[in-house]
């Protein structure tokens, strides 16, 4: 499953516009790669983000993933309900799952990201 | 990478593989949760044919896996297993097995996959006795069954008797599904089971007569993923990660696997002395206070003080919060006391629990 609507990048974290504002994820592939989703540890309201830097990690039963800023920008929101929730990034990663709102300093950062048909060719590629 | 006689059945259930001590395993099928939980409150298939077997036979068996094991080998009688360490000259463990004793002079050996090569050359150099040592690793599967609901799935295979006759750590050479095996009433896991050696060729054989009746109990294939987790829960400590050749068995907590009295065996004078000396680290269960994970090599905290390091440690998929073992500074912490483990530049409260975290009928 993989909205058309959404940004994406090759290490599977998922941006939405509106406006200045990006809401951010992981994809579908990402939860049913990871599974078992125990933690997920975000920044804080009012953190900086750089695109393509480290911002936050994922943890499962397996081990530990580290999650990556698809845009550069100011957090304004962070998903709380993940703290007691975690288990809503499996299942339902585009809606309940999000991680964060980011106010993004620059909005052409997304065209750098991949359409959902060149994600889609990246996960094949993956996982050939 | 060594492929084990099941590699393709693994493929066909679409498992995910991964690399353990030299061999393509399945780590997962499903998901680790989904196949723990169904190891607690069912059953569980596992392929276990990596795992090392090696034979001691002839004049000076007796004698050379006696002196080769921290714990006595004396006690054994036919038909009973024994969990054991192979320590060095200097009290190092170099592996921990199990013992099975099949006859006066008649043994097998399960060692640990990736130290089936070192173990035979360890052996092979403490050799003076005249026994024979032959690693049958190859020749030999191993197909494991755990869970409440084991007993039950076996015993249609095995005519001949009542498997739930088997005590604890015994076995019994006989069929199961037709194919010649050593049912062992053994595991990894905590929960009731058996571990079935079986000759490779007939590995497929075995795993599908009992795949079926697996499936339809609500049971699961089950990979090394949760096998990790099961066995930390159950309190069982792993080569290579809990202990290796650097350790000794008291700083692991295994000090009862050492049997001083009225024997010889290698590295008994280094461990009593070090026993006298008193042992500097010691090996502590803790269950987190919060979500975080805590994963080996992690620091742990006593007030201001750093007093050790995570060796294993997993969120428990039936405790619902993450577990471990720490290996800290003796006396640094006693039960019940918080600790602290830094997860990512940050301190986490946690706390020391008696081990095992779970605490099942086997």
């Amino acid at each position: 499953m993989i909205p058309e609507n959404l940004k994406y990048m090759e290490s599977h974290e998922w941006a939405k516009q509106e406006d200045d504002i990006a809401t951010i994820g992981i994809s579908d592939y990402a939860q049913s790669e990871i599974q078992d989703i125990v933690y997920v540890e975000l920044p804080e309201v009012g953190t900086q983000l750089t695109q393509k830097t480290e911002f936050g990690v994922i943890e499962s039963v397996k081990a530990a993933f580290d999650l990556y800023a698809p845009v550069s920008g100011e957090v304004i929101e962070v998903n709380e309900s993940l703290l007691d929730t975690p288990e809503q990034v499996n299942e339902s990663p585009y809606d309940e799952g999000w991680f964060l709102k980011i106010r993004m300093t620059d909005t052409s950062e997304l065209d750098a990201l991949l359409d959902a048909d060149s994600y889609h060719a990246h996960i094949e590629a993956e996982h050939a | 990478m060594k492929k084990t006689p099941l590699y393709q059945v693994h493929k066909s259930l679409n498992a995910k593989f991964t690399e353990f001590g030299g061999w393509e395993m399945p780590i997962q099928y499903s998901s680790i949760v989904t196949e723990h939980l169904a190891v607690r409150s069912i059953v569980g298939l596992f392929d276990l044919s990596h795992m090392g077997e090696i034979e001691v036979s002839g004049q000076g068996a007796n004698e050379l896996v006696q002196k080769l094991s921290t714990n006595d080998v004396s006690r054994l009688s036919d038909g009973r297993v024994l969990y054991t360490l192979f320590c060095n000259e200097i009290g190092g463990i170099v592996d921990d097995l199990l013992v099975y004793r099949h006859a006066d002079h008649h043994y097998m050996l399960v060692v640990n996959a990736a130290n089936i090569e070192k173990d035979l050359a360890w052996m092979e150099s403490c050799n003076d006795t005249g026994a024979e040592v032959k690693d049958m690793s190859e020749e030999t599967a191993l197909i494991a069954l755990q869970g409440p609901k084991a007993i039950a799935l076996l015993n249609p295979f095995v005519p001949e008797r009542d498997v739930s006759e088997i005590p604890y750590f015994r076995f019994t050479a006989g069929e199961v599904a037709g194919v010649p095996t050593v049912i062992s009433r053994t595991g990894y896991t905590g929960e009731v089971g058996f571990e079935l050696y079986v000759p490779a060729a007939d590995a497929e054989r075995l795993w599908t007569a009992l795949y079926p009746p697996v499936i339809a109990a609500g049971g699961q294939p089950v990979g090394l993923g949760a096998r990790d987790t099961l066995r930390l829960e159950a309190g069982l400590r792993l080569y290579g990660v809990d202990m290796n050749d650097d350790t000794n068995p008291f700083e692991v907590g295994l000090g009862r696997f050492v049997k001083f009295k009225n024997r010889q065996f290698i590295g008994k004078n280094a461990l009593f002395a070090q026993k006298r000396k008193g042992i500097a680290k010691q090996m502590i269960g803790f269950q987190m206070l919060d979500r975080a994970v805590a994963r080996a090599g992690y620091a742990i905290y006593h007030g201001n003080e750093r007093v050790g390091s995570v060796t294993s440690g997993a969120p428990s998929p039936s405790l619902k919060c993450s577990i471990g073992f720490a290996s800290i500074e003796s006396q640094a912490v006693s039960e019940n006391e918080k600790i602290d483990v830094e997860i990512r530049g940050k301190l986490h409260p946690a706390k020391i629990v008696e081990v095992p975290f779970l605490s099942k009928g086997t």
